[in-house]
Protein backbone atom coordinates (compact mmCIF):
# COMPACT_ATOMS: atom_id res chain seq x y z
CA UNK A 1 0.00 0.00 0.00
CA UNK A 2 1.36 3.31 -1.22
CA UNK A 3 1.91 6.52 1.11
CA UNK A 4 0.01 8.91 -0.45
CA UNK A 5 0.85 9.99 -3.35
CA UNK A 6 4.66 7.85 -4.42
CA UNK A 7 3.58 4.82 -5.43
CA UNK A 8 0.70 2.52 -6.49
CA UNK A 9 0.32 -0.58 -4.64
CA UNK A 10 2.03 -3.75 -6.16
CA UNK A 11 0.68 -5.34 -8.65
CA UNK A 12 -1.02 -1.95 -10.40
CA UNK A 13 -0.23 -1.20 -14.00
CA UNK A 14 1.45 2.10 -14.18
CA UNK A 15 0.20 3.98 -17.05
CA UNK A 16 2.56 6.36 -18.77
CA UNK A 17 0.10 8.63 -20.27
CA UNK A 18 -1.19 11.60 -19.73
CA UNK A 19 -4.96 11.85 -19.89
CA UNK A 20 -4.88 15.54 -19.46
CA UNK A 21 -2.56 16.20 -22.79
CA UNK A 22 -4.14 18.01 -25.68
CA UNK A 23 -2.88 14.61 -27.63
CA UNK A 24 -5.19 12.17 -25.03
CA UNK A 25 -7.74 14.63 -26.02
CA UNK A 26 -7.07 14.89 -29.45
CA UNK A 27 -8.46 11.11 -29.64
CA UNK A 28 -9.08 9.77 -26.30
CA UNK A 29 -10.67 6.61 -27.27
CA UNK A 30 -7.76 4.35 -28.11
CA UNK A 31 -6.23 5.53 -25.01
CA UNK A 32 -9.22 4.54 -23.04
CA UNK A 33 -9.14 1.35 -24.68
CA UNK A 34 -5.90 0.80 -23.52
CA UNK A 35 -7.16 2.53 -19.41
CA UNK A 36 -9.74 -0.32 -20.16
CA UNK A 37 -7.83 -3.18 -20.79
CA UNK A 38 -4.77 -2.67 -18.61
CA UNK A 39 -6.81 -4.03 -15.30
CA UNK A 40 -9.48 -2.81 -12.81
CA UNK A 41 -7.69 -0.19 -11.79
CA UNK A 42 -4.69 1.84 -12.95
CA UNK A 43 -2.09 4.22 -11.62
CA UNK A 44 -0.16 7.41 -13.40
CA UNK A 45 2.95 8.20 -13.48
CA UNK A 46 2.85 11.29 -14.38
CA UNK A 47 -0.10 12.77 -11.81
CA UNK A 48 0.66 9.83 -9.33
CA UNK A 49 -3.13 9.10 -8.74
CA UNK A 50 -4.99 5.51 -9.22
CA UNK A 51 -7.57 5.53 -12.12
CA UNK A 52 -10.76 3.40 -13.03
CA UNK A 53 -11.91 2.93 -16.67
CA UNK A 54 -14.29 -0.08 -16.87
CA UNK A 55 -17.98 0.72 -16.03
CA UNK A 56 -18.25 -1.70 -13.06
CA UNK A 57 -15.79 0.07 -11.06
CA UNK A 58 -16.45 3.41 -12.09
CA UNK A 59 -19.70 3.03 -11.29
CA UNK A 60 -19.13 0.91 -7.61
CA UNK A 61 -16.66 4.26 -6.83
CA UNK A 62 -19.74 6.57 -7.73
CA UNK A 63 -21.94 4.47 -5.48
CA UNK A 64 -19.81 4.53 -2.13
CA UNK A 65 -19.14 8.20 -1.33
CA UNK A 66 -18.49 7.31 2.50
CA UNK A 67 -15.58 5.35 1.04
CA UNK A 68 -14.61 7.48 -1.66
CA UNK A 69 -15.19 11.61 -0.94
CA UNK A 70 -15.90 14.48 -3.28
CA UNK A 71 -15.75 17.52 -0.20
CA UNK A 72 -11.71 16.90 -1.04
CA UNK A 73 -12.78 17.94 -4.20
CA UNK A 74 -13.79 16.18 -7.10
CA UNK A 75 -10.18 17.30 -8.96
CA UNK A 76 -6.63 16.48 -8.63
CA UNK A 77 -6.17 19.04 -6.06
CA UNK A 78 -6.65 17.32 -2.47
CA UNK A 79 -8.39 19.94 -0.36
CA UNK A 80 -6.68 18.66 2.48
CA UNK A 81 -3.70 19.85 1.62
CA UNK A 82 -4.22 22.18 -0.99
CA UNK A 83 -6.62 25.26 -0.64
CA UNK A 84 -9.04 25.59 -3.32
CA UNK A 85 -9.14 28.00 -5.76
CA UNK A 86 -12.19 28.88 -4.87
CA UNK A 87 -14.84 28.42 -1.82
CA UNK A 88 -15.66 24.56 -1.76
CA UNK A 89 -19.19 23.67 -3.79
CA UNK A 90 -21.83 22.94 -0.70
CA UNK A 91 -23.55 20.36 -3.19
CA UNK A 92 -20.54 19.26 -5.69
CA UNK A 93 -17.58 19.24 -3.24
CA UNK A 94 -19.66 17.44 -0.17
CA UNK A 95 -20.24 14.33 1.56
CA UNK A 96 -23.04 12.89 3.43
CA UNK A 97 -25.41 13.83 5.49
CA UNK A 98 -24.51 17.24 4.62
CA UNK A 99 -24.88 16.78 0.98
CA UNK A 100 -28.45 15.72 1.22
CA UNK A 101 -29.96 18.92 2.71
CA UNK A 102 -28.39 21.01 -0.25
CA UNK A 103 -28.81 18.59 -2.66
CA UNK A 104 -32.60 18.68 -1.95
CA UNK A 105 -33.09 22.06 -2.33
CA UNK A 106 -31.67 22.29 -5.93
CA UNK A 107 -33.72 18.89 -6.67
CA UNK A 108 -36.81 20.61 -5.76
CA UNK A 109 -36.12 23.96 -7.73
CA UNK A 110 -35.47 21.53 -10.63
CA UNK A 111 -37.94 19.39 -10.32
CA UNK A 112 -39.91 17.64 -13.13
CA UNK A 113 -42.73 19.71 -11.88
CA UNK A 114 -40.81 23.38 -12.90
CA UNK A 115 -39.69 21.50 -16.46
CA UNK A 116 -43.76 21.25 -17.38
CA UNK A 117 -43.52 24.89 -16.69
CA UNK A 118 -40.41 25.31 -18.89
CA UNK A 119 -41.34 23.27 -21.41
CA UNK A 120 -43.10 25.26 -24.01
CA UNK A 121 -40.71 28.37 -23.80
CA UNK A 122 -37.53 25.67 -24.29
CA UNK A 123 -39.76 24.47 -27.11
CA UNK A 124 -40.56 27.83 -28.92
CA UNK A 125 -36.89 28.87 -28.69
CA UNK A 126 -35.51 25.68 -30.00
CA UNK A 127 -38.13 25.53 -33.06
CA UNK A 128 -37.50 29.45 -33.69
CA UNK A 129 -33.61 29.20 -34.02
CA UNK A 130 -33.99 26.20 -36.13
CA UNK A 131 -35.75 28.41 -38.61
CA UNK A 132 -33.14 31.00 -38.54
CA UNK A 133 -30.99 28.78 -39.19
CA UNK A 134 -32.75 27.05 -42.03
CA UNK A 135 -33.15 30.66 -43.52
CA UNK A 136 -29.20 30.86 -43.14
CA UNK A 137 -28.19 27.69 -44.91
CA UNK A 138 -24.94 27.69 -43.58
CA UNK A 139 -23.44 28.10 -39.76
CA UNK A 140 -21.53 27.00 -37.29
CA UNK A 141 -23.41 24.58 -35.50
CA UNK A 142 -21.32 25.10 -32.30
CA UNK A 143 -21.51 28.68 -32.11
CA UNK A 144 -24.70 29.24 -33.93
CA UNK A 145 -26.66 26.44 -32.13
CA UNK A 146 -24.88 24.46 -29.73
CA UNK A 147 -23.89 27.62 -27.62
CA UNK A 148 -26.44 29.99 -29.09
CA UNK A 149 -29.68 27.78 -27.78
CA UNK A 150 -28.82 27.34 -24.55
CA UNK A 151 -27.70 31.30 -23.89
CA UNK A 152 -31.24 31.96 -25.46
CA UNK A 153 -32.97 30.18 -22.79
CA UNK A 154 -31.06 28.99 -19.39
CA UNK A 155 -29.60 32.23 -18.15
CA UNK A 156 -33.55 33.70 -18.42
CA UNK A 157 -34.45 30.61 -16.56
CA UNK A 158 -32.08 31.32 -14.03
CA UNK A 159 -33.19 34.97 -13.90
CA UNK A 160 -30.10 36.62 -14.75
CA UNK A 161 -29.46 40.14 -15.82
CA UNK A 162 -28.60 40.99 -19.64
CA UNK A 163 -25.37 42.74 -19.19
CA UNK A 164 -22.20 40.36 -17.96
CA UNK A 165 -23.86 36.87 -20.03
CA UNK A 166 -20.21 37.17 -21.51
CA UNK A 167 -19.01 36.24 -18.41
CA UNK A 168 -20.61 32.83 -18.40
CA UNK A 169 -19.26 30.39 -21.25
CA UNK A 170 -15.39 31.54 -19.60
CA UNK A 171 -16.44 30.90 -16.10
CA UNK A 172 -18.18 27.62 -16.57
CA UNK A 173 -14.75 26.64 -19.00
CA UNK A 174 -12.57 27.98 -16.17
CA UNK A 175 -14.58 25.53 -13.28
CA UNK A 176 -14.06 22.50 -15.86
CA UNK A 177 -10.21 23.38 -15.99
CA UNK A 178 -9.63 23.78 -12.59
CA UNK A 179 -10.88 19.87 -11.86
CA UNK A 180 -7.33 19.17 -13.94
CA UNK A 181 -4.00 18.97 -12.72
CA UNK A 182 -1.38 21.99 -12.52
CA UNK A 183 -1.19 22.32 -16.47
CA UNK A 184 -1.08 25.11 -18.78
CA UNK A 185 -4.94 24.62 -19.18
CA UNK A 186 -5.78 25.08 -15.78
CA UNK A 187 -3.28 28.00 -15.09
CA UNK A 188 -3.99 29.87 -17.99
CA UNK A 189 -7.66 29.74 -16.82
CA UNK A 190 -6.67 30.44 -13.25
CA UNK A 191 -4.75 33.64 -14.29
CA UNK A 192 -7.06 35.07 -16.52
CA UNK A 193 -10.46 34.40 -13.50
CA UNK A 194 -10.57 37.65 -12.19
CA UNK A 195 -13.38 39.23 -13.79
CA UNK A 196 -15.20 36.11 -14.41
CA UNK A 197 -15.48 35.29 -10.73
CA UNK A 198 -16.31 38.82 -9.87
CA UNK A 199 -19.26 38.85 -12.53
CA UNK A 200 -20.70 35.63 -10.67
CA UNK A 201 -20.28 36.66 -7.26
CA UNK A 202 -21.96 39.43 -8.20
CA UNK A 203 -24.77 37.72 -10.29
CA UNK A 204 -25.39 35.14 -7.05
CA UNK A 205 -26.44 37.59 -4.91
CA UNK A 206 -30.44 37.60 -4.13
CA UNK A 207 -31.18 41.50 -5.73
CA UNK A 208 -29.18 40.49 -8.81
CA UNK A 209 -31.91 37.07 -9.79
CA UNK A 210 -35.25 38.22 -11.16
CA UNK A 211 -38.94 36.82 -9.60
CA UNK A 212 -39.56 33.12 -10.48
CA UNK A 213 -36.31 32.29 -11.85
CA UNK A 214 -33.91 29.20 -10.52
CA UNK A 215 -31.92 31.59 -8.68
CA UNK A 216 -34.93 33.15 -7.15
CA UNK A 217 -36.39 30.37 -6.25
CA UNK A 218 -33.01 29.04 -4.35
CA UNK A 219 -32.49 32.01 -2.20
CA UNK A 220 -36.61 31.40 -1.13
CA UNK A 221 -35.30 28.30 0.20
CA UNK A 222 -33.50 30.20 2.61
CA UNK A 223 -36.40 31.64 3.74
CA UNK A 224 -38.02 28.48 4.13
CA UNK A 225 -35.21 27.84 6.39
CA UNK A 226 -33.77 24.95 4.26
CA UNK A 227 -30.66 26.82 3.58
CA UNK A 228 -29.05 29.76 5.34
CA UNK A 229 -28.65 32.99 3.68
CA UNK A 230 -25.06 33.05 3.19
CA UNK A 231 -25.36 29.29 1.73
CA UNK A 232 -28.03 30.35 -0.86
CA UNK A 233 -25.61 32.47 -3.35
CA UNK A 234 -23.56 28.98 -3.48
CA UNK A 235 -25.74 27.06 -4.85
CA UNK A 236 -26.69 29.58 -7.42
CA UNK A 237 -23.02 29.64 -8.09
CA UNK A 238 -23.33 25.63 -8.96
CA UNK A 239 -26.10 26.28 -12.00
CA UNK A 240 -23.96 28.95 -13.16
CA UNK A 241 -20.89 26.75 -13.34
CA UNK A 242 -22.47 23.68 -14.17
CA UNK A 243 -25.59 24.47 -16.07
CA UNK A 244 -24.57 25.91 -19.33
CA UNK A 245 -20.91 24.42 -20.80
CA UNK A 246 -22.30 21.46 -20.21
CA UNK A 247 -25.45 21.57 -22.38
CA UNK A 248 -23.18 23.36 -25.20
CA UNK A 249 -21.36 20.63 -25.22
CA UNK A 250 -24.06 18.20 -24.79
CA UNK A 251 -25.96 19.68 -27.73
CA UNK A 252 -23.01 20.16 -29.61
CA UNK A 253 -22.19 16.33 -29.48
CA UNK A 254 -25.48 15.24 -30.65
CA UNK A 255 -25.71 17.29 -33.77
CA UNK A 256 -22.05 16.01 -34.37
CA UNK A 257 -23.20 12.42 -33.99
CA UNK A 258 -26.47 13.29 -36.40
CA UNK A 259 -24.33 14.89 -39.14
CA UNK A 260 -21.66 11.64 -38.76
CA UNK A 261 -24.42 9.04 -38.87
CA UNK A 262 -27.09 9.67 -41.20
CA UNK A 263 -28.49 6.22 -40.98
CA UNK A 264 -29.50 7.36 -37.56
CA UNK A 265 -30.47 11.13 -38.49
CA UNK A 266 -32.81 9.08 -40.84
CA UNK A 267 -34.28 6.92 -37.76
CA UNK A 268 -34.41 10.38 -35.61
CA UNK A 269 -36.18 11.63 -38.65
CA UNK A 270 -38.78 9.11 -39.46
CA UNK A 271 -39.92 8.65 -35.63
CA UNK A 272 -39.22 12.47 -33.97
CA UNK A 273 -40.03 11.20 -30.57
CA UNK A 274 -36.89 9.43 -30.11
CA UNK A 275 -35.30 12.89 -30.07
CA UNK A 276 -34.97 12.18 -26.09
CA UNK A 277 -33.30 9.14 -26.47
CA UNK A 278 -31.15 10.56 -29.16
CA UNK A 279 -29.77 12.86 -26.76
CA UNK A 280 -29.52 10.73 -24.02
CA UNK A 281 -27.07 8.62 -26.27
CA UNK A 282 -25.02 10.98 -27.50
CA UNK A 283 -24.12 11.84 -24.04
CA UNK A 284 -23.07 8.21 -23.62
CA UNK A 285 -21.69 8.19 -26.55
CA UNK A 286 -19.05 11.60 -26.29
CA UNK A 287 -19.28 12.21 -22.43
CA UNK A 288 -19.22 16.04 -22.55
CA UNK A 289 -17.92 15.71 -18.69
CA UNK A 290 -15.54 13.16 -19.17
CA UNK A 291 -14.13 12.32 -15.54
CA UNK A 292 -14.01 13.57 -12.22
CA UNK A 293 -12.05 12.82 -9.20
CA UNK A 294 -12.48 10.89 -5.68
CA UNK A 295 -10.66 10.85 -2.85
CA UNK A 296 -10.12 7.59 -0.70
CA UNK A 297 -11.42 8.03 3.40
CA UNK A 298 -9.74 4.65 4.40
CA UNK A 299 -8.01 1.97 3.20
CA UNK A 300 -10.30 -0.39 0.87
CA UNK A 301 -10.22 -2.81 -1.96
CA UNK A 302 -11.45 -2.04 -5.19
CA UNK A 303 -12.07 -5.37 -7.72
CA UNK A 304 -9.50 -6.85 -5.50
CA UNK A 305 -6.72 -3.76 -5.26
CA UNK A 306 -5.84 -2.27 -2.61
CA UNK A 307 -5.98 1.33 -2.29
CA UNK A 308 -4.47 3.32 0.69
CA UNK A 309 -6.21 5.98 2.61
CA UNK A 310 -5.87 9.71 0.91
CA UNK A 311 -5.36 8.71 -2.68
CA UNK A 312 -6.96 10.44 -5.38
CA UNK A 313 -9.10 8.06 -7.94
CA UNK A 314 -9.63 9.54 -11.33
CA UNK A 315 -12.87 8.38 -12.92
CA UNK A 316 -13.10 7.82 -16.35
CA UNK A 317 -16.72 8.19 -17.23
CA UNK A 318 -16.09 8.25 -21.10
CA UNK A 319 -14.12 4.88 -20.84
CA UNK A 320 -17.06 3.83 -18.56
CA UNK A 321 -19.55 4.48 -21.64
CA UNK A 322 -17.71 2.39 -24.05
CA UNK A 323 -16.67 -0.58 -22.12
CA UNK A 324 -17.70 -3.57 -24.54
CA UNK A 325 -18.00 -5.49 -20.79
CA UNK A 326 -21.56 -3.47 -20.32
CA UNK A 327 -22.35 -2.39 -23.68
CA UNK A 328 -23.05 -4.12 -27.04
CA UNK A 329 -21.41 -2.59 -29.87
CA UNK A 330 -19.99 0.45 -27.37
CA UNK A 331 -18.36 2.49 -30.23
CA UNK A 332 -22.12 2.84 -32.62
CA UNK A 333 -24.18 5.80 -31.96
CA UNK A 334 -27.56 4.06 -32.09
CA UNK A 335 -30.76 6.63 -30.98
CA UNK A 336 -32.51 3.50 -30.23
CA UNK A 337 -30.09 2.12 -27.36
CA UNK A 338 -31.49 1.58 -23.96
CA UNK A 339 -28.94 3.77 -22.73
CA UNK A 340 -30.14 3.15 -18.80
CA UNK A 341 -27.08 2.55 -16.73
CA UNK A 342 -24.65 5.39 -18.85
CA UNK A 343 -22.55 7.62 -16.34
CA UNK A 344 -22.64 10.72 -18.34
CA UNK A 345 -24.36 11.99 -15.81
CA UNK A 346 -22.46 10.66 -12.82
CA UNK A 347 -24.79 7.85 -10.68
CA UNK A 348 -25.54 8.03 -7.13
CA UNK A 349 -26.25 11.12 -5.03
CA UNK A 350 -24.32 13.21 -6.91
CA UNK A 351 -25.94 12.24 -10.12
CA UNK A 352 -26.47 15.16 -11.95
CA UNK A 353 -28.59 17.06 -10.47
CA UNK A 354 -29.58 19.45 -13.80
CA UNK A 355 -29.71 16.32 -15.87
CA UNK A 356 -33.79 17.43 -16.07
CA UNK A 357 -32.78 20.94 -17.78
CA UNK A 358 -30.28 19.07 -19.61
CA UNK A 359 -32.47 16.71 -21.09
CA UNK A 360 -35.32 19.44 -22.16
CA UNK A 361 -32.64 21.72 -23.68
CA UNK A 362 -31.48 18.10 -25.85
CA UNK A 363 -35.15 16.96 -26.32
CA UNK A 364 -36.37 20.28 -28.13
CA UNK A 365 -33.64 20.62 -30.05
CA UNK A 366 -33.05 17.58 -31.65
CA UNK A 367 -36.93 17.26 -31.79
CA UNK A 368 -37.26 20.55 -33.72
CA UNK A 369 -34.63 19.63 -36.11
CA UNK A 370 -35.91 16.63 -36.95
CA UNK A 371 -39.50 18.13 -37.87
CA UNK A 372 -38.30 20.93 -40.12
CA UNK A 373 -34.62 19.59 -41.59
CA UNK A 374 -34.42 17.05 -44.44
CA UNK A 375 -30.39 17.45 -43.89
CA UNK A 376 -27.54 18.17 -41.90
CA UNK A 377 -23.78 17.90 -43.99
CA UNK A 378 -20.45 18.55 -42.50
CA UNK A 379 -19.34 21.28 -45.02
CA UNK A 380 -15.60 22.38 -43.45
CA UNK A 381 -13.49 20.73 -40.83
CA UNK A 382 -14.50 19.99 -37.34
CA UNK A 383 -11.80 21.65 -34.75
CA UNK A 384 -11.61 20.73 -30.93
CA UNK A 385 -11.94 22.48 -27.99
CA UNK A 386 -9.74 21.53 -25.16
CA UNK A 387 -10.56 21.61 -21.74
CA UNK A 388 -9.08 19.30 -18.56
CA UNK A 389 -12.56 18.01 -18.22
CA UNK A 390 -15.49 18.52 -20.90
CA UNK A 391 -15.41 17.11 -24.48
CA UNK A 392 -16.21 18.88 -27.32
CA UNK A 393 -15.79 20.98 -30.50
CA UNK A 394 -14.91 24.65 -30.96
CA UNK A 395 -15.97 25.08 -34.46
CA UNK A 396 -18.67 22.40 -36.74
CA UNK A 397 -19.47 24.16 -40.29
CA UNK A 398 -22.63 22.81 -41.96
CA UNK A 399 -25.69 23.04 -44.11
CA UNK A 400 -28.62 22.17 -43.35
CA UNK A 401 -31.94 22.15 -45.74
CA UNK A 402 -35.79 22.21 -45.16
CA UNK A 403 -37.60 19.24 -44.91
CA UNK B 1 -33.74 -13.87 -1.29
CA UNK B 2 -37.12 -12.15 -1.43
CA UNK B 3 -38.56 -12.60 -5.00
CA UNK B 4 -40.24 -9.57 -6.54
CA UNK B 5 -43.06 -10.46 -8.98
CA UNK B 6 -43.45 -8.32 -12.24
CA UNK B 7 -46.46 -8.48 -13.91
CA UNK B 8 -45.75 -6.97 -17.82
CA UNK B 9 -48.48 -4.49 -19.85
CA UNK B 10 -49.07 -7.84 -22.47
CA UNK B 11 -49.55 -9.72 -18.95
CA UNK B 12 -46.64 -11.85 -19.14
CA UNK B 13 -45.13 -12.06 -15.81
CA UNK B 14 -41.37 -12.41 -14.46
CA UNK B 15 -40.47 -13.92 -10.92
CA UNK B 16 -37.26 -12.14 -10.65
CA UNK B 17 -34.79 -12.98 -6.82
CA UNK B 18 -34.09 -9.67 -5.15
CA UNK B 19 -31.57 -8.63 -2.61
CA UNK B 20 -32.62 -6.53 1.08
CA UNK B 21 -31.55 -3.25 0.51
CA UNK B 22 -31.98 -2.75 -3.00
CA UNK B 23 -34.94 -0.74 -4.86
CA UNK B 24 -37.59 -2.57 -7.20
CA UNK B 25 -35.95 -0.03 -9.84
CA UNK B 26 -32.70 -1.54 -9.68
CA UNK B 27 -34.17 -5.14 -9.26
CA UNK B 28 -35.90 -4.22 -12.65
CA UNK B 29 -33.40 -2.82 -14.36
CA UNK B 30 -30.46 -4.98 -13.42
CA UNK B 31 -32.55 -7.82 -14.77
CA UNK B 32 -34.09 -6.91 -17.58
CA UNK B 33 -37.39 -5.36 -17.12
CA UNK B 34 -37.42 -2.62 -19.73
CA UNK B 35 -40.27 -1.15 -18.81
CA UNK B 36 -38.95 1.01 -16.57
CA UNK B 37 -37.20 3.40 -17.56
CA UNK B 38 -35.00 4.84 -14.28
CA UNK B 39 -33.58 7.75 -16.27
CA UNK B 40 -32.46 9.52 -13.02
CA UNK B 41 -30.97 6.50 -11.75
CA UNK B 42 -32.94 6.49 -8.38
CA UNK B 43 -32.74 10.22 -7.58
CA UNK B 44 -36.59 10.70 -7.00
CA UNK B 45 -36.15 12.82 -9.92
CA UNK B 46 -37.71 11.72 -13.65
CA UNK B 47 -40.43 9.92 -12.60
CA UNK B 48 -40.08 7.17 -15.22
CA UNK B 49 -39.96 4.09 -12.80
CA UNK B 50 -43.52 4.20 -12.01
CA UNK B 51 -45.29 1.28 -10.73
CA UNK B 52 -48.66 0.30 -9.84
CA UNK B 53 -48.54 -1.65 -7.04
CA UNK B 54 -50.96 -5.05 -6.13
CA UNK B 55 -54.05 -3.96 -3.83
CA UNK B 56 -52.85 -6.50 -1.06
CA UNK B 57 -49.23 -5.20 -0.71
CA UNK B 58 -50.07 -1.82 -1.15
CA UNK B 59 -50.74 -1.08 2.81
CA UNK B 60 -47.24 -3.17 3.55
CA UNK B 61 -45.28 -0.36 2.27
CA UNK B 62 -43.58 2.18 3.96
CA UNK B 63 -45.52 5.11 3.45
CA UNK B 64 -44.62 7.30 -0.17
CA UNK B 65 -42.69 10.96 1.14
CA UNK B 66 -44.11 14.06 0.20
CA UNK B 67 -41.60 14.40 -3.05
CA UNK B 68 -42.62 11.02 -4.46
CA UNK B 69 -46.32 12.25 -4.06
CA UNK B 70 -45.61 15.26 -5.76
CA UNK B 71 -43.54 13.35 -8.88
CA UNK B 72 -46.23 10.83 -9.01
CA UNK B 73 -48.61 13.56 -10.50
CA UNK B 74 -46.25 13.78 -13.61
CA UNK B 75 -46.30 10.10 -14.68
CA UNK B 76 -46.60 9.37 -18.20
CA UNK B 77 -49.33 6.91 -17.60
CA UNK B 78 -52.55 7.32 -15.74
CA UNK B 79 -51.59 7.77 -11.47
CA UNK B 80 -53.72 5.46 -9.70
CA UNK B 81 -54.55 4.86 -5.95
CA UNK B 82 -51.72 1.85 -5.39
CA UNK B 83 -48.99 4.27 -7.87
CA UNK B 84 -45.85 4.41 -6.68
CA UNK B 85 -42.32 4.85 -7.74
CA UNK B 86 -40.40 1.86 -7.80
CA UNK B 87 -36.90 3.94 -6.96
CA UNK B 88 -38.32 4.80 -3.57
CA UNK B 89 -39.28 1.03 -2.43
CA UNK B 90 -36.76 -0.76 -0.63
CA UNK B 91 -36.82 -4.55 -0.45
CA UNK B 92 -37.13 -6.21 2.62
CA UNK B 93 -37.38 -9.67 3.73
CA UNK B 94 -40.93 -8.98 4.56
CA UNK B 95 -41.50 -7.86 1.06
CA UNK B 96 -40.87 -11.24 -0.19
CA UNK B 97 -43.53 -12.23 -3.19
CA UNK B 98 -44.44 -8.65 -3.67
CA UNK B 99 -46.44 -8.07 -6.79
CA UNK B 100 -46.44 -4.73 -9.37
CA UNK B 101 -48.08 -4.54 -12.69
CA UNK B 102 -46.01 -2.56 -14.77
CA UNK B 103 -47.33 0.71 -16.59
CA UNK B 104 -47.78 0.71 -20.96
CA UNK B 105 -45.30 3.48 -21.13
CA UNK B 106 -43.08 6.16 -18.57
CA UNK B 107 -42.48 8.97 -21.05
C1 LIG C 1 -25.46 17.28 -20.82
C2 LIG C 1 -25.33 18.10 -19.81
C3 LIG C 1 -24.75 17.73 -18.46
C4 LIG C 1 -23.84 16.76 -18.14
C5 LIG C 1 -23.15 15.76 -19.08
C6 LIG C 1 -23.63 16.83 -16.70
C7 LIG C 1 -22.80 15.98 -15.99
C8 LIG C 1 -22.72 15.93 -14.61
C9 LIG C 1 -21.99 14.93 -13.86
C10 LIG C 1 -21.15 13.81 -14.45
C11 LIG C 1 -22.19 15.19 -12.53
C12 LIG C 1 -21.66 14.35 -11.35
C13 LIG C 1 -20.54 14.98 -10.60
C14 LIG C 1 -19.93 14.05 -9.57
O1 LIG C 1 -20.35 12.90 -9.42
O2 LIG C 1 -18.98 14.49 -8.89
C15 LIG C 1 -23.03 16.36 -12.45
C16 LIG C 1 -23.42 16.97 -11.26
C17 LIG C 1 -24.04 18.21 -11.22
N1 LIG C 1 -24.61 18.89 -12.27
FE1 LIG C 1 -24.60 18.32 -14.22
N2 LIG C 1 -24.39 17.84 -16.19
C18 LIG C 1 -25.09 18.42 -17.22
C19 LIG C 1 -25.99 19.48 -17.12
C20 LIG C 1 -26.24 20.19 -15.97
C21 LIG C 1 -27.17 21.31 -15.87
C22 LIG C 1 -28.02 21.83 -17.03
C23 LIG C 1 -27.10 21.75 -14.58
C24 LIG C 1 -27.86 22.87 -13.91
C25 LIG C 1 -29.03 23.28 -14.28
C26 LIG C 1 -26.16 20.91 -13.86
C27 LIG C 1 -25.81 21.03 -12.53
C28 LIG C 1 -25.13 20.08 -11.80
C29 LIG C 1 -24.87 20.18 -10.36
C30 LIG C 1 -25.27 21.32 -9.46
C31 LIG C 1 -24.20 18.99 -10.00
C32 LIG C 1 -23.75 18.58 -8.59
C33 LIG C 1 -24.77 17.61 -8.03
C34 LIG C 1 -24.36 16.98 -6.71
O3 LIG C 1 -23.17 17.02 -6.35
O4 LIG C 1 -25.25 16.44 -6.03
N3 LIG C 1 -25.66 19.97 -14.74
N4 LIG C 1 -23.35 16.79 -13.73
S1 LIG D 1 -35.72 6.46 -11.09
FE1 LIG D 1 -36.15 8.54 -11.37
S2 LIG D 1 -37.78 8.84 -9.96
FE2 LIG D 1 -37.36 6.76 -9.74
Amino acid sequence: MSASGFAPSAGVPHMDIDPFSIEFFEDPHPAHEVLREAGPVVWFDKWKVYGVARHAEVHAVLNDPLTFCSSRGVGLSDFAKEKAWRPQSIILEADPPEHARTRAVLSRVLSPTVMKQLRGSFVAAAEARVEALLAKGSFDAIADLAEAYPLSVFPDALGLKPEGRENLLPYASLVFNSFGPPNKLRQDAIERSAPHQAYVAEQCQRENLAPGGFGACIHARADAGDITAAEAPLLVRSLLSAGLDTTVNGIGAAVYCLARFPDQWARLRSDPTLARNAFEEAVRFESPVQTFFRTTTRDVEISGVGIGEGEKILMFLAAANRDPRRWDRPDEYDVTRKTSGHVGYGSGIHMCVGQLVARLEGEAVLSALAKRVSAIEITGPATRRFNNTLRGLESLPVSIKAA
Amino acid sequence: MPTIIFNRPDDRSERIDASAGDSVMQVATTNGIDEIVAECGGNAMCATCHVYVDEGWIARLAPMSEEEDELLNGVAAERLENSRLSCQIKITPELDGLVVRLPDRQI
